[in-house]
């Protein structure tokens, strides 16, 4: 299982929802980026620590995130 | 194989939205569309929009929407239900619009028992003119308008429209809910749905009060004002369900 953590960056308004629902404390805006809307927008720091739980993109207000699960093959 | 575990739903259309950073409309507009696409109605759905901040939301939410005059969402909806009595109707309205200039309308849809669903948003401001008093506005909170927070000798107290309107017999289902941490936004989705569900066998009035937060005009951050929308606005409008007649038909 290897979730991935997909963001529309210039969406996103950098309101930092997602930042504080995420259980693994993974997501952080990241200042030394603006983004065409001049915010600084959200990014996952270390995508290894992902669960895929979909907090993230169930609230932000913007639907800038989409979380997909791909399995492995055995 | 690659699962999905959540992508932007297709009852929102592929624009931006004009909300400000960290607003709970954006998050109510994706709950309203993803029922809609559950319950495959988006083709045959009819909303109504308010005046206010969501007065756009028919620019967002990919069903067909007409836009009514300031509070008068409910008489809309009424005419458009009783001509399109097998299309899900409903009407999204703010505090400003629902619980203020259109508090007449509401009480006598809800009393008609109108077939048609609400959508109240409550986030206890005017968001759209500047951060106003609303009468849903907390006791001393303050806005631009008591700028020393809200006053119950000079300006009133909050008006809880969901307990309010519970009391008339037109009520079929009432239940207040919030967007504001996830297992309530698990909540606010199934309660969309239960009313949407209820509408549709026609029972009567089904509403659905949103607590929602306005970090702009409250002065906070977006998650802080989420915080508070569930630590203190909760307090003075307790979530929960107000009326559901089918609950009581049960024994």
């Amino acid at each position: 299982m290897k979730p991935e953590v997909i963001f529309n960056l210039n969406r996103c308004k950098g309101c930092g929802l997602c930042v504080s629902v995420c259980p693994r404390k993974i997501l952080k805006l990241d200042t030394s980026v603006t983004n065409i809307k001049g915010y600084h927008p959200s990014v996952i720091s270390d995508q290894s620590q992902c669960i895929a739980c979909g907090s993230c993109a169930r609230v932000c207000p913007d639907s800038v995130i989409t979380v997909l699960k791909h399995e492995e093959d055995t | 194989m690659t699962q999905i575990i959540y992508q932007r739903s297709k009852g929102l259309k592929d624009v931006e939205t004009h909300y400000c950073p960290g607003c709970h409309h954006g998050i109510i507009h994706k709950l309203i569309a993803e029922v809609l696409v559950e319950m495959d109605l988006l083709d045959t759905a009819v909303g109504v929009s308010p005046v206010g901040c969501s007065v756009l939301a028919g620019n967002y939410l990919d069903c067909d929407f007409v836009e009514a005059a300031h509070g008068r969402a409910p008489a809309v909806a009424t005419g458009i239900k009783r001509v399109l009595p097998n299309h899900l109707v409903f009407t999204y309205q703010g505090d400003g619009d629902l619980a203020s200039i259109g508090a007449g309308e509401i009480v006598h849809a809800t009393a008609r028992g109108e077939h048609f669903t609400t959508i109240f948003i409550n986030n206890a401001i005017y968001g759209m003119t500047g951060g106003q008093m609303a009468p849903t506005t907390l006791l001393g909170q303050k806005t631009t308008t008591s700028q020393s927070g809200r006053d119950p000798l000079l300006h009133g107290r909050p008006v809880r429209m969901a307990e309010m309107l519970s009391t008339l017999d037109g009520m079929a289902y009432c239940e207040r809910v919030t967007a504001a941490n996830m297992p309530e936004l698990n909540k606010a989705k199934r309660a969309i749905k239960k009313a949407f569900t209820l509408q549709m066998q026609g029972i009567g009035h089904t509403f659905v009060e949103v607590l929602s937060a306005c970090p702009t005009n409250w002065g906070m951050s977006p998650a802080d004002a989420s915080a508070w929308v569930k630590s203190t606005m909760s307090q003075v409008y307790p979530l929960g369900v107000k009326k559901d007649i089918t609950a009581e038909e049960k024994p």
